[in-house]
């Protein structure tokens, strides 16, 4: 479809592939150096909220609103204002080198209950499989009524650009309500 | 203040959705007093169950939620001195003398109410279009319209599993919101090749496990008394389905999201020129840059002008409010304000999302030659004569 400006994957199954995902992703110094933002944003709509919401000026202002977010990574800090505030849901905070063996991502969550630092949680990929276990570290609602609440949650390096979603739910039960058994 | 049986207001905005209540709000601004109707007991329109956060640009709320927007709107409408609200009132007709005939429960008794507006906005919005196949008059079979009222307005769960038809932006929304409700959606099934709602949106509910199968539609729903399951088949290059693909679902909610078409009934009997643009949604009423229709008087905005996003409703109410204000010799200056929404409309239409509705308003634009009814307005009174000559 023209509107596509990610992979024809996307187009048909609404998940982006590699190449889609490689193409926003931040370049490593800025990866290594701290958390940063990643624009999960891939086809052109009219839509800014993104760049409003930055009080760093990370996000460059939009020459037409159906531009793709353009970011220039040295001011942003992973303040997750824009994660926040991203209509689509589309925007995550990752810090690759949060401890020792684990990343941290700032994912937002809409649903409820909201889970509470400290909680085990079942990390989804993409396609909502469950691949592991995260540990939530802080949950952050929404100052303004019409923000989408913000959890963080600590997941093994390897699944830093793996998991995008979590369930409150343990995991056996996970694989029933979202799995794809469901013909 | 108790309505009179036969009101005169200088603009009547009838719906007061987004599209109706920017053009109430614009044209009230302006100096003109407004008598905006609508047929629910609220302001809003589909703007009270929307829970997703708008896209567009600031002036059109972007990343506000629908349901705050109502609100916002609402309460600027109830306290703005030039507008008279008439909530519960449903609009029965239009005759050719420009009377607007409706019957009114606002003070809490049904009455007959007549109004000759000078200027008429319709902002009726648009209905859900259907789909044909065996069963689908079985409880349990929703459009996608009812399911969001029952859960989002209601606070009621339209059962335990859904399968939902349509992977537009409504189809994709919707079935998140169902997770949100607890529901579990099996599936989401697409005719199309391709998803034709926002990828953001597709993405939201992948992650959420739910699949997305294009080029699928329902064959049939099973059950007696009420749904029991939908069996879903792929369809051809010609859209015919190919038999051995079937998938059963065993759902007890069927949730239709296959478009909307405009519910233009109104400007029909107003004799309005319609035309049938499918980019449009279907059959839609001529109008000009600044939504006149054919009937000098008689504007249009929002999806009964075509079905868009609400973020273009609220341009495109603005711009026929203010349109409507300007035809009446308020001593006000309106260029400025309407080329602000010209060009806030053409930024929002832009870009690759909105290359069909670009398509569909130059289909709409090629199909009238009536120069009489460019221009500024020049009758006093909404003429229903004359549409479509």
């Amino acid at each position: 479809m023209s509107s596509a400006e990610g992979g024809s994957a996307l187009r048909k199954t609404g998940v982006p592939d590699e190449d889609d995902v490689a193409r926003v992703m931040p370049p490593l110094e800025y990866r290594q150096r701290g958390p940063v933002a990643v624009f999960e944003c891939f086809e052109r709509i009219p839509c800014d909220p993104c760049y409003r919401a930055c009080a760093r000026g990370a996000v460059l202002p939009f020459a037409d609103i159906n531009d793709l977010p353009r970011v220039d990574w040295s001011r942003c800090n992973g303040c997750g204002l824009c994660v926040a505030a991203c209509p689509g849901l589309a925007v995550f905070v990752v810090h690759e080198a949060y401890s020792a063996s684990g990343s941290l991502i700032k994912l937002p969550y809409e649903f409820l209950p909201l889970p509470q630092a400290g909680d085990d949680v079942t990390a989804l990929d993409r396609q909502g499989c469950p691949v592991g276990v995260g540990r939530v570290v802080r949950v952050q609602t929404p100052r303004a009524k019409t923000g989408t609440p913000v959890v963080w949650v600590e997941v093994p390096r390897s699944l830093a650009h793996v998991v995008r979603n979590i369930s409150v739910l343990p995991a056996a039960d996970t694989a029933d309500a979202v799995g794809d058994s469901v013909v | 203040m108790a309505p009179k049986s036969l009101l005169t207001p200088p603009v009547m905005v009838i719906g007061a959705g987004p599209a109706g209540m920017s053009a109430a709000l614009a044209a009230a601004d302006c100096g003109a007093e407004v008598l905006l109707c609508d047929s629910f007991s609220e302001p809003g329109g589909q703007l009270v169950k929307q829970t997703h956060k708008f896209f567009g640009s600031r002036q059109q709320f972007a990343g506000v939620r629908g349901i705050e927007i109502a609100r916002l709107l609402g309460d600027k409408v109830a306290s703005h001195p030039r507008i008279h609200l008439l909530l519960d009132t449903h609009v029965l007709g239009y005759y050719p003398d420009g009377m607007v005939t409706m019957e009114s429960a606002a003070d809490g008794v049904a009455r007959y109410l007549k109004a000759r507006p000078r200027r008429l906005v319709v902002c009726s919005g648009a209905a859900e279009k259907p789909l044909a196949f065996p069963g689908n008059d079985l409880p349990g079979v929703y459009g996608a319209g009812a399911v969001q009222t029952l859960m989002n307005l209601h606070g009621v769960k339209p059962g335990r599993r859904a399968l939902m038809v349509g992977a537009g932006n409504i189809g994709l929304i919707i079935s998140y919101q169902l997770r949100q409700a607890k529901v579990e959606v099996a599936a989401v099934v697409e005719a199309a090749s391709a998803i034709g709602g926002y990828a953001v949106h597709a993405s939201k509910i992948r992650r959420l496990g739910i699949p997305i199968h294009t080029s699928h539609t329902v064959k049939r729903a099973h059950g007696t008394r009420e749904l029991e399951g939908v069996t879903v088949w792929r369809l051809d290059g010609q859209g015919r389905g190919i038999p051995g693909t079937e998938m059963r679902f065993e759902v007890d909610v069927l949730c239709l999201a296959v478009g909307l078409s405009p519910a233009a009934e109104l400007l029909w009997l107003a004799g309005c020129r319609m035309l049938y643009v499918p980019e449009l949604g279907g059959h839609v009423p001529w109008h000009d840059e600044v939504q006149q229709t054919s009937v000098p008087g008689i504007f249009v905005a929002g999806d009964a002008a075509g079905v868009e996003e609400a973020s273009s409703a609220m341009v495109t109410g603005r711009m026929a409010g203010l349109a409507a204000a300007a035809s009446l010799d308020l001593g006000a200056d309106f260029r400025v304000k309407l080329e602000e929404a010209r060009l806030e409309l053409a930024s929002l239409r832009a870009g690759p999302a909105g290359e069909k509705i670009r398509r569909g308003l130059e289909r709409l634009n090629l199909g009238v030659p009536a120069s009489g009814a460019r221009g500024p307005v020049s009758s006093t009174r909404a003429q229903a004569s004359g549409g479509g000559s």
